[in-house]
Parts: structure tokens; sequence; C-alpha cells
């Protein structure tokens, strides 16, 4: 299981990555894309889309199951990755880089302290 | 592979019966379609086509078929026999009701005895299926509250996640939040969670008794209280009824609605997707909700269709239900009788816990106590070690002549697969069925590379599910369209998933 040390992780398998520009990139682990197997379908919000703390902001879909994503920080959805809707393969084949779900831009100073980091996600799922 | 009737398409070879025209041709009312490109090709060609077709199918009438969750028990023919004499097969759903008070007599008594059966009030067996029993259940409590001036203030239902997987979608249809309850190390609803989701915002609980996973909720009565204390009502997924047919009641357990599911339970035929019935029973409170219009009996005797009430949700439909499936599990209700029935439910429960006991030293289990009619097995150890899923030793049973069990849900047990024999297959069959687990469960230790390409020995082999997801294709197209459809984007998806409905 790959848990890239940089990403702030959450227990519904999602990573945070802050960037330097004070946005929030958002995906789904490693973990997440293996377990659910072929992922064949991705909802997103729309651009603009105001996210509350935990909020659902979408959905994936393998052949298996359907996952809710949540977001465990407030704020305002500024980019959404139009190639993972449009190809749901590549969240499989690339999941913290070009399979990434969502850009936000944070309510306030992101409080990231809540969430695990890459040690205690990869223990949570040994 | 077969090929499809479109392209066995031999022009001219169609069998033409109808002499020639010797009346006037009359205008017709409106355009007819120019041509509507149907393949022609004689009778006895179409016939043969589609028993080939049945041949490469698993139905129970040729195999075991553990669906978990879907009850697929044998379907006792006498139930066809009763439903195609001709006073039932012949009748129109718009007749009068003075020569239809036969069927009506059979509604009559399918709303009475299902309420019985649930320990509740009254009934209503218009719902078409399940979900849309649901659907039903929940615009009830809504008009509940609303009635109550609480409907406002109550927005919220509580669903555990081990409730039945439509459960907190038709909540959300019915535009409600749904908030998920988990369960405890034991497999039930964890108490203290739910007593912590309930509040005064709350307008229900949905729950599925026994659950997901195959436990009976032992603290129903507590978790029926606790919800009636805050105003809530509580609503009772009937799927799994088959495990408590006859034994309990749901009624007396604290639910004030509930829905059958009776092509699982009353064994009405659901294999191709329905017809199936939802038929919803509940408590007195809330029958002035009970859709229209709903089957009474006159002082005088006659049965008629009651239109007169105002606090109705409607209709769920255009006619009556799915009447002839009300009339076969009418029949089978009482062909078994009271003593019957708690037999069904005795022998279901009694078949699980033979496959339980019989794999359960081969395959982890989510059911370490025992189970009700289902059990649920999981392949997370071997998927570990060997690299074997559940999804591949599902695609190996058809090899060893069984349809596979529900696999991947429920969803709270990694690599699950859901085993519901039913009452009706023999001792003999459920060895065939444990032998053929047990040789798999090696077969992932000797050869995993082969389950991983199961099934090996069926028309198809393994299918691209994904793909076939991705790229919908609901209608026959010529190689050409279908090549064109390689990456398509959500819009192609939702365009192809359009045409389903």
């Amino acid at each position: 299981m790959n848990t890239p040390p940089d990403l702030f992780y959450t227990s519904s398998d999602e990573w945070l990555r802050r960037e330097s520009d004070g946005t929030l990139t958002v995906g789904i682990t490693d973990y997440a894309q293996h377990e659910l197997g072929e992922i064949v379908y991705v909802e997103l919000p729309e651009i603009g889309h105001k996210l509350g703390v935990d909020a659902m902001f979408g959905v994936v879909e393998s052949v298996k199951a359907v996952g809710e994503l949540h977001c465990a920080v407030s704020g305002e959805v500024v980019e959404i990755n139009v190639a993972a809707t449009d190809n749901p393969t590549i969240v499989n084949e690339s999941p913290y880089q070009d399979g990434w779900l969502i850009k936000i831009k944070p309510d306030a100073e992101a409080d990231l302290t809540g969430l695990m980091d890459a040690a205690a996600y990869a223990a949570l799922h040994a | 592979m077969s090929e499809l009737l479109f392209e066995l398409d031999d022009p001219g070879s169609a069998s033409d019966y109808l002499p020639p025209l010797d009346v006037p041709e009359a205008p017709m009312p409106f355009a007819p379609r120019p041509t509507l490109d149907l393949p022609e090709l004689d009778e006895h060609s179409v016939v043969r086509h589609f028993t080939r077709l049945s041949h490469q199918t698993f139905s129970i009438d040729t195999h075991f078929y553990p669906l978990g969750s879907c009850t697929m028990k044998y379907n006792p023919k006498l139930n066809e026999a009763i439903a195609s004499l001709s006073g039932f097969a012949g009748a129109h759903p718009l007749q009068d009701e003075q020569t239809a008070q036969g069927w009506l007599e059979v509604l009559f008594r399918a709303q009475n005895v299902l309420a019985q059966i649930a320990g509740l009030d009254a009934c209503t067996v218009q719902p078409l299926a399940g979900a849309q029993g649901e659907f039903a259940g929940l615009l009830m409590i809504r008009a509940y509250h609303d009635k109550r001036g609480e409907g406002q203030s109550r927005r919220r239902i509580i669903v555990p996640d081990s409730a039945h997987g439509t459960n907190p979608a038709s909540a959300a249809r019915c535009g409600y939040a749904v908030t998920s309850v988990q369960s405890n190390a034991q497999g039930n609803v964890d108490m203290d969670a739910m007593r912590t989701a309930l509040g005064s915002d709350v307008a229900a609980v949905m729950i599925t008794n026994p659950n997901t996973l195959g436990v009976f909720e032992a603290q129903i009565e507590e978790l029926c209280a606790a919800a009636h204390q805050t105003g809530a009502l509580v609503y009772m997924d009937g799927a799994n009824m088959n495990a408590i047919l006859g034994q309990a009641r749901p009624g007396d357990m604290g639910v004030d609605v509930m829905h059958f599911n009776v092509h699982k339970t009353f064994s009405t035929p659901h294999g191709g997707g329905g017809p199936g019935a939802g038929p919803v029973a509940v408590r007195a409170i809330l029958e002035p909700f009970l859709p229209v219009p709903h089957v009474k009996q006159t002082e005088s005797g006659a049965f008629m269709w009651d239109w007169e009430r105002p606090d109705a949700i409607g209709s769920l439909h255009g006619f009556r239900g799915n009447a002839g499936v009300i009339l076969r599990a009418l029949t089978y209700i009482l062909r078994h009788g009271g003593a019957g029935l708690q037999r069904v439910s005795s022998d279901a429960v009694l078949s699980a816990n033979y496959i339980l006991a019989r794999l359960k030293g081969a395959y982890e289990t989510a059911n370490p106590n025992g189970c009700k009619h289902e059990c649920v097995l999981s392949a997370a150890k071997l998927k570990a070690e060997h690299g074997v899923s559940a999804w591949d030793i599902a695609k190996r049973l058809p090899d060893y002549g069984f349809h596979a069990p529900t696999v991947y849900f429920p969803t709270i047990v990694k690599e699950s697969m859901m085993i519901e024999p039913t009452e009706t297959e023999t001792k003999a069959t459920l060895d065939a069925f444990c032998d053929a687990m047990l040789q798999i469960a090696q077969e992932a230790i000797t050869d995993p590379d082969m389950l991983r390409h199961a099934p090996h020995t069926l028309k198809v082999g393994r299918l691209d599910e994904a793909g076939a997801a991705k790229c919908l294709n609901l209608c026959w197209t010529t190689p050409q369209e279908a090549e064109e459809c390689e990456t398509p984007g959500p819009a192609k998806r939702e365009l192809a998933g359009a045409s389903t409905y």
C-alpha cells in the first residue's frame, strides 16, 4: 500500500494535500482504489460548490461497490479533475497524482491536525 | 457465444400467414414508422434461439442459487396453476368491481393475512417491489408527522450500517437526511450510538431484522422503545422475513411499519428482475395513510375498491399492484398454513447454519455465534495470502454447477460472501455446495492463477464487467458503433442509462 509522506489522511480513505497557493487537493487513497477495484464512474461537484466539514462531495463507483467521497475541511470547490470523470481508470492508476479529484479553497487557514499522517494511516490498514 | 437474433436475420424467411387484404384500406390515424428494422426469421429458429439461451442461464429450476438477501427458494408449480385459472388470468384491472369479486377477495385476504403475519393492524398490497414498499412506508411516516404538525421538524432518518442497502436510498428519495449508525462487535446495532443519534428531529429508524449479517437484533424491543420515546417511528425492512416467519412478529417487537418482499419470502418468481411485490403492513396509527384504492369489505360482505380515504398518500401507480404475484403469495401462504410457515423459517435457519458449520474452517465468518437464514463468510485471508478474492470464488462456483452467493455485501465485512440457501434445498445439495466451496479454498492455495481466470467451463469466460459498466450498451449496435464507445464520458453514461427506464 502506497502512502506518500507529504499527505494528510482521513479514516474514510481520502487524502488531502496542502498546495503552495493555499488550496487543498483531495483524492482517494491507494488503499481505497485497491479495495474498490476498477472504478467505472466518478461524480464530482460543480466548481463554486460550498462544502461543510466532512460534507459528501461526490461518489466513486466500481463494479463491486459505490463509495461516498467526503471532504474533511470546509471550503469552496475551485477546481475539479475532469480527466477523472472522463476516464475513471486514472484514479486506480494514479490515485495521488493524475487521479486527484477536487481542489478546494478552505474557508479559513485549514486545520489538518485532526487528520492522520502517513504512518498512522498505514497502521490503520496494516 | 450465441448469435443475436439481429445477427441471424434472414430476410424473406419470416413465416407470413396473413391472407391478402380483402377490405378497403383505411387511412391510419397516425403516421406509421417507416421501417421497424426487425430481424426476419422463421418461427422455429426463434424458438430454438431462445430455448438455447435458456439452457445457458442459471435459474432456481436448474441450479442451487444461494444469493444472499434474495431468498431464491423454489417456486412451487401450484402457484402457477392457481394464477392461470381463467377467472384470474382473464380479468382486467379496470373491469367493474361487481364482476371482479373473486380477485378483490384475494387481495383483501392477502391484506389481512400479511397484517397478521406482521403482527400489525392493516396492510396494502399495492407496492410493486420492496423498494416501492419502503417508499410507500416512508411517505406514510411523513404523512403521520405532517398530520401532527411535526413534519417540518422531523427531517432525519436513522439507518444502521447493517440495514438492507436500499434503505438509505429510499430515505433520501423521500427527502430525508440519513444518519448512519454503526454495528457493534457482535454485528448488532450499537445501542449507545443509536441513543446518541436519536432526537426530536428524527422521523424514523429503518432497521432490517434479522440484519444483513444474518444476525437477529436482540435489542429490538429496547431500540423501538428508545425511538418511540423521542416520537420517531420504526420501519422494518422485511427482506429477511424468511428467518422469522411464524416465529416472531415485527409488530410485537415494536415495529410500526414494515414491507414484505413476497417474491422472496412467499415464493413468487423473481428471476430476471420481477415482477415482484412489496406489500406494506402498518400499525393502526398509520392506517389512514394507506394508498388508494384500498380493498375493503362492505357490511353486506361484498368487496370494493375504497377511494374515500382523505389522508391517503395517493396511488403508487396507475393500476392495482402486481395482483398476479399477490395471488401466488396467498396460494403459498394458504398451502402452508401457520404451522407450515413456521417450518419454513426453522428449516431455512437450519440450512444456513449447516453451511456455516461446514465452511467456517476454510473461510472466516462474520457469524461466530451462528446465524439466522443466511451466513456471511469472508475471503479476506485467502486474498491476503494467495491473492484470491471473493470475486474469483464467485466466478469459480458456476464451474461446479452453482450460482454464486452475493459478494461484497454487506460492505462492513471485507471480501464478503453472503450465502442464503433457503429451506427448499436437500441436504445432498447443501453438501455438494459445501464440497465445492472447500475444494475452491484448496484451489486458492494450489492453483490461484486458475481461480483468477475462472469460469472455465461455461459458454463465456471472465467478462469485462468494468468495461461493460463504463460503456453501457443496452441496445443492439453494429460492431462499428460498439467500437466508437471506447472512452465514454459521463454524458454517454447518462444517455445510455436513460434508455433503461
